[in-house]
């Protein structure tokens, strides 16, 4: 299975329909295989990131805060989205993959300037 | 914030998002309202980056936060933030700097941040963009103009109000009238259908749960009630509303306080009650579907809007809005129908009342290429019901056999053209005319059917069929239930 996040530096970017960078890693018997891509979108669109998940194959999408057209359009193409996700990327990958990661879900350890939006 | 509970009530009782943000712009407290547009507490949110919690659309350019922090003064912007139900809610940001006391530099200590909802300015400026009034109420019938009399008496008391009136008649309208021109009316509006939803998941709905009441609530959810705080909860179709949470309903608006599911803390609401029906509440009391006590609570201040068909002159003016409203918006010359096609619409029934007419405007408008509309451009269905009031004159009342109503009154791989002289043939042959009670809804979900089982269940080849995207395929399966 692939699951793609959508990124703002580090973390899952607060929007969706603003997002310009994914991360999208494949995961085979619960690991991630290979070194996960990273995407540089040309620019924020909800249609292009729905077409994109849907050409790369994607099953599952982690992000924050989504539009319901979107939400129910990915959900009907049979891709997973768990939304209004707040913390890391990469954390939210392995909680992910464990099966732990739940809509809402705040994975945060107090952020330094640097890290901020 | 946390330290000072005071500040912190006198926050909850304001009806804007409130955010109060350390020097780095993460959160240090929010207030209720805000905790119910985020799905967040404040506590969850404690520490953490404004923006992540909000999800404002400035996210990469918070211009006004720093020109609020260089100046130390007060700014104000435009934008929007994607709701705990996904959806965009427009706001308006304004942020105050805090100066530290006795820093003698100006220092800024924090940042309060006010989230004031607009969503109601920005809907009147465009309905204001429309033709027509704004209220969105139209009608110079002397029975639409008994209920513009009451709408003042209605909007100024506090207390519930039941509108009743066929489908289509335009109860979320009034509703929504009311709310706005009450006291209330810069608070939240919420609207609720009592049929859409089964009884585990309306319970939920409506009076929210906390985490871990039942299966998959794997966080606290705030219910409709509050978060109509302050403002006025649209209930409609009332008469839906099952009898256990009828109950749960009458305690509310008794009480002004209820437990969401699975909570053992009360949850003190102060919402005003407006519900709406198209059944006989009266009727289904005495077959015992629905509470009498309930119904006497809800029938305090009650409203009838009449079916079209008794709207005398209505027809005509509500056309004129339509025929402007939509040619404007599809960017068509349409200028007026044709005698013959005013004639139609002005004595045609309208089983669906003003949804109807729309419709059939819209309809309209789409389908003619010139300037007039002509009897061609209706859709079939209102043609036939020519037809058969014709033939009923002509023949013995019994010629219109119920088996030939599922005969389909506009084929998806016909044109409109087509169809429009199909059924006006079918004049010589009243076995053949279709069901002219359907209304378009039924119609078009009819169409979409016809069209998956031509195509064995092939959505792309169905949309291609229907001359349609695949998107507008899809939303139309969803919005009749088809999936």
């Amino acid at each position: 299975m692939k699951i793609l996040i959508t990124l703002h530096n580090n973390d899952i970017a607060p929007r969706f329909d603003l997002t310009t960078e994914v991360l999208i890693a494949r995961i085979v018997r619960g690991k991630i295989s290979g070194e996960p891509r990273t995407i540089l979108l040309p620019g924020p669109s909800s249609d292009e990131l729905c077409s994109l998940a849907i050409k790369e194959e994607v099953s599952l999408v982690i992000c924050g805060g989504i539009e319901d057209a979107h939400f129910q359009y990915l959900n009907w193409k049979k891709i997973e989205v768990i939304d209004r996700i707040i913390g890391s990327a990469k954390e939210a990958l392995t909680l992910a993959i464990a099966k732990t990661l739940q809509p809402g879900a705040i994975i945060w350890t107090r952020p330094d300037r640097s890290t901020t939006p | 914030m946390n330290s000072c509970p005071d500040l912190l009530e006198i926050l909850n009782g304001v009806p804007h998002g409130i955010a109060l943000l350390d020097q780095d712009l993460n959160i240090i407290g929010m207030n209720r309202f805000l905790e119910a547009l985020t799905g967040y507490s404040g506590e969850e949110a404690h520490g953490i980056h404004y923006d992540y919690v909000l999800r404002s659309n400035f996210w990469k350019n918070n211009q006004f936060l720093r020109q609020a922090e260089e100046t130390g003064l007060a700014c104000s912007t435009e934008g929007d933030i994607l709701g705990l139900n996904r959806k965009k809610i427009p706001v308006r940001f304004t942020a105050t700097p805090i100066l530290a006391p006795n820093s003698g530099q100006g220092e800024q200590a924090a940042m309060v941040l006010v989230l004031e909802d607009i969503t109601t300015i920005q809907e009147t400026l465009d309905r204001a963009k429309e033709p027509g009034p704004t209220k969105g109420l139209l009608g110079h019938s002397p029975k639409m103009q008994e209920v513009f009399e009451l709408l003042p008496i209605l909007a100024h008391t506090d207390s519930s109000v039941l509108i009743t009136g066929e489908t289509g008649t335009g109860k979320d309208i009034l509703a929504e009238a009311i709310h706005h021109a009450s006291k209330r009316g810069k608070h939240p509006f919420i609207k609720v259908n009592c049929g859409a939803l089964p009884e585990s998941l309306l319970e939920s709905e409506l009076f929210g749960h906390v985490r871990g009441a039942f299966t998959g609530a794997h966080a606290d959810k705030h219910g409709m009630f509050q978060l109509a705080q302050g403002g006025t909860i649209f209930l409609t179709e009332i008469g839906d509303l099952p009898l256990p949470l009828q109950v749960k309903l009458l305690t509310v608006l008794d009480d002004r306080e209820f437990f969401p599911l699975g909570s053992q803390k009360k949850v003190k609401v102060d919402v005003r009650l407006i519900t709406g029906t198209h059944r006989d509440l009266r009727k289904m009391v005495g077959e015992g579907g629905f509470r009498e006590d309930l119904f006497f609570r809800l029938n305090v201040l009650r409203v009838h809007l009449p079916p079209l068909r008794e709207r005398d002159g209505d027809a005509r003016l509500l056309i004129d809005h339509f025929l402007q409203m939509f040619a404007a918006n599809f960017n068509k010359n349409i200028k007026k129908l044709s005698p013959q096609a005013l004639q139609r619409l002005t004595s045609y029934r309208y089983p669906g009342n003003i949804r109807e007419l729309r419709n059939i405007i819209e309809y309209g408008v789409n389908i003619c290429r010139g300037e007039v509309i002509e009897l061609d451009h209706l859709p079939p269905y209102v043609l036939a019901e020519t037809v058969l009031t014709e033939t009923v004159l002509t023949e013995t009342e019994n010629s219109a056999p119920a088996a030939l109503k599922n005969e389909h009154p506009f084929p998806a791989n016909k044109s409109v053209h087509e169809n429009a002289q199909a059924t006006q043939t079918t004049t010589s042959r009243p076995k053949e005319i279709p069901d002219n009670t359907a209304n378009w809804s039924d119609i078009e979900r009819q169409n979409i059917l016809e069209a998956l089982t031509q195509t064995g269940g092939n959505r792309s080849e169905a949309a291609k069929l229907l001359a349609w995207g695949r998107t507008t395929l899809w939303r139309k399966i969803k919005e009749y239930k088809l999936a």
